[in-house]
């Protein structure tokens, strides 16, 4: 190894290591927090302690919102892995024009700032007479997960070879029982990674949901910042800490399923 | 086998598929946006173009849009000048390193703004590890607090922003074949030369994508200047967020979501020109 090698390793080694330390500052921060006896975000902690996770279940609202924001995470992820399934089959097997442009309006929302989207659909939603709290939520929020859906099965499918179904149905399977038998299981590690990076988007937006909520609907994300602008203790840390540890769960399902690398692919 | 022929391209049934998706965005996203889009340029008599004279007659409004640009400007910067070299190290890693970087980026993308700008509440306090870092380093002299000043907002939101600088330009430097900087060396170019000649061209695409996803996102933040700088101070997003729920001035809030809108569209419309621009001369 040439000294120009092993110094070029270092900076790799220096830049690798900052980098990981920077991004992961917020998360074990959070965590270390979480299960301090400190009151006063003192770190590190002076004392470990779970006082922070048993106050949990005293919180007003906490279990309301966690609730809501299940229900509309998962009910949203399910709707919007039927319609942009079926889209995405449209838009690999289709031979119609502007396709490139649907493909586009539909990962759309991920890219304008969901305020001005929460506005308009605020706006619209009351023209259209939709003035329930839940039913807005999860309209608003199909659009949230759509996108997700959209992109990672349209590039599964794009992998597809859609004559393996030609071959099922020649060897006599229906062509329902052939879609059920060869296209959902090369599908199924598109539906699941991008079913649950939709319901984790769903479960973390705040700038749409906010325009939806009321005193008596609030989704989880809602009630955190209420909590973190009324009085700001470790009890918010330690439902983050939660809300990481879903991340993580979520991570590792992904990578069993189609590999970091995979993930990480933009 | 004989795959059947649209007769016209219009009438090929699989497009009958796309039809809910879209009628649905149309309905619930598309036209929303639209009519926000078109009242806002509808005034009792007839087109006007009157809040956005009004709005931006008022020097106070142009302080808003300066502070939101330059925010989103320094958070830019920031994400480059940490993501363009961490690209690389991804890109250059062993094995296990790159895991572990790996997860380190993809792991905050799965976890709310909510959470992470709470978490830089409690870095960026007085007390906090970046303080304490800083005098431990001897760069300060004594503790300061970062939480409410307009550098505590970009650390924070160039860290929660910093994997989607990150990934784009990782995409392009992966392809890279190290072998053209050798090529380079052996024909006697200086490592200046061979990066501004060779390296960044080939990195451009990415770097352009990095950069408009920071960006627009920087421009558009909302929860992250709340929690990290207060009301204090007022970019467009969270005078669009005061002026809808705390303010019930409907007339702001729509044409600051306008600007908003016609700024986010903007940066994507230019950034996709630019990387089909810099992609057909590369080719």
């Amino acid at each position: 190894m040439t000294v120009l090698e092993r110094v070029s390793q270092y900076v790799v080694w220096f830049i690798a290591g900052f980098t990981v330390i920077f991004l992961m500052t917020p998360l074990i921060v959070t965590i270390a927090v979480s299960f301090g006896s400190s009151t006063v975000f003192t770190l590190p902690p002076p004392d470990w302690s779970l006082r922070w996770y048993e106050r949990l279940a005293g919180m007003r609202g906490l279990v309301p919102a966690l609730l809501v924001s299940l229900q509309i995470a998962a009910v949203s992820t399910a709707v919007a892995l039927v319609l942009g399934t079926l889209c995405a089959i449209a838009l690999v097997r289709g031979r119609f024009p502007g396709r490139e442009t649907i493909s586009t309006f539909l990962v759309s929302p991920l890219m304008l700032p969901g305020l001005v989207i929460g506005i308009a659909m605020l706006q619209g939603f009351k023209t259209m007479g939709l003035r329930d709290v839940y039913a807005s939520l999860l309209v608003a929020h199909v659009v949230i997960t759509l996108p997700y859906v959209v992109r990672t099965v349209v590039g599964a499918l794009s992998l597809f070879d859609f004559s393996l179904i030609d071959a099922a149905r020649t060897l006599g399977c229906s062509y329902p029982t052939a879609l059920t038998r060869v296209l959902v299981p090369a599908l199924a590690p598109a539906f699941l990674t991008s079913g649950m990076f939709a319901f984790l988007a769903s479960m973390d937006n705040y700038p749409i949901s906010m325009f939806f909520t009321d005193a008596w609907t609030k989704t989880l994300p809602i009630q955190m910042l209420q909590y973190v602008e009324e009085r700001p203790d470790p009890t918010i840390a330690a439902i983050s800490a939660g809300l990481v540890l879903l991340a993580i769960v979520a991570l590792v399902i992904g990578d069993r399923l189609v590999g970091l690398r995979k993930l990480a692919d933009f | 086998m004989t795959t059947k022929a649209a007769p016209s391209a219009w009438r090929d049934p699989v497009a009958l598929l796309a039809a809910p998706a879209v009628i649905y965005l149309l309905v619930v996203y598309a036209f929303p946006l639209l009519w926000l889009f078109m009242k806002s340029l509808t005034g009792p008599a007839g087109p006007t173009i009157q809040p956005y004279i009004s709005f931006l007659s008022d020097p106070f409004n142009w302080r808003v849009v300066g502070n939101t640009l330059r925010v989103a400007a320094w958070v830019t910067v920031v994400c480059f000048l940490i993501g363009y070299p961490a690209a690389f190290a991804l890109a250059r890693a062993g094995a296990v390193l790159q895991i572990v970087m790996l997860v380190s980026i993809i792991l905050p993308l799965s976890v709310g703004a909510v959470v992470k700008a709470f978490a830089w509440q409690i870095v960026l306090r007085r007390d906090g590890i970046v303080s304490q870092t800083l005098v431990g380093l001897g760069l300060w002299d004594e503790p300061q607090r970062l939480l409410f000043t307009e550098t505590g907002l970009v650390l924070g939101a160039a860290n929660i922003f910093l994997p989607f600088m990150i990934l784009p330009i990782y995409s392009v430097v992966k392809l890279i074949d190290p072998r053209l900087s050798e090529a380079g060396a052996t024909l006697g170019a200086t490592p200046l030369y061979r990066f501004t000649h060779v390296t960044l061209p080939l990195t451009l695409p990415g770097i352009v994508s990095g950069v408009a996803f920071v960006f627009s996102m920087s421009v558009s933040m909302f929860v992250i200047p709340s929690l990290l700088i207060g009301d204090r101070f007022q970019t467009l997003s969270t005078l669009t967020g005061r002026s809808f729920l705390l303010m019930r001035n409907e007339q702001l809030g729509s044409t600051t979501a306008v600007i908003l809108l016609v700024l986010a569209v903007s940066i994507v419309v230019g950034s996709t020109w630019l990387a089909r621009r810099i992609g057909g001369r590369s080719t």
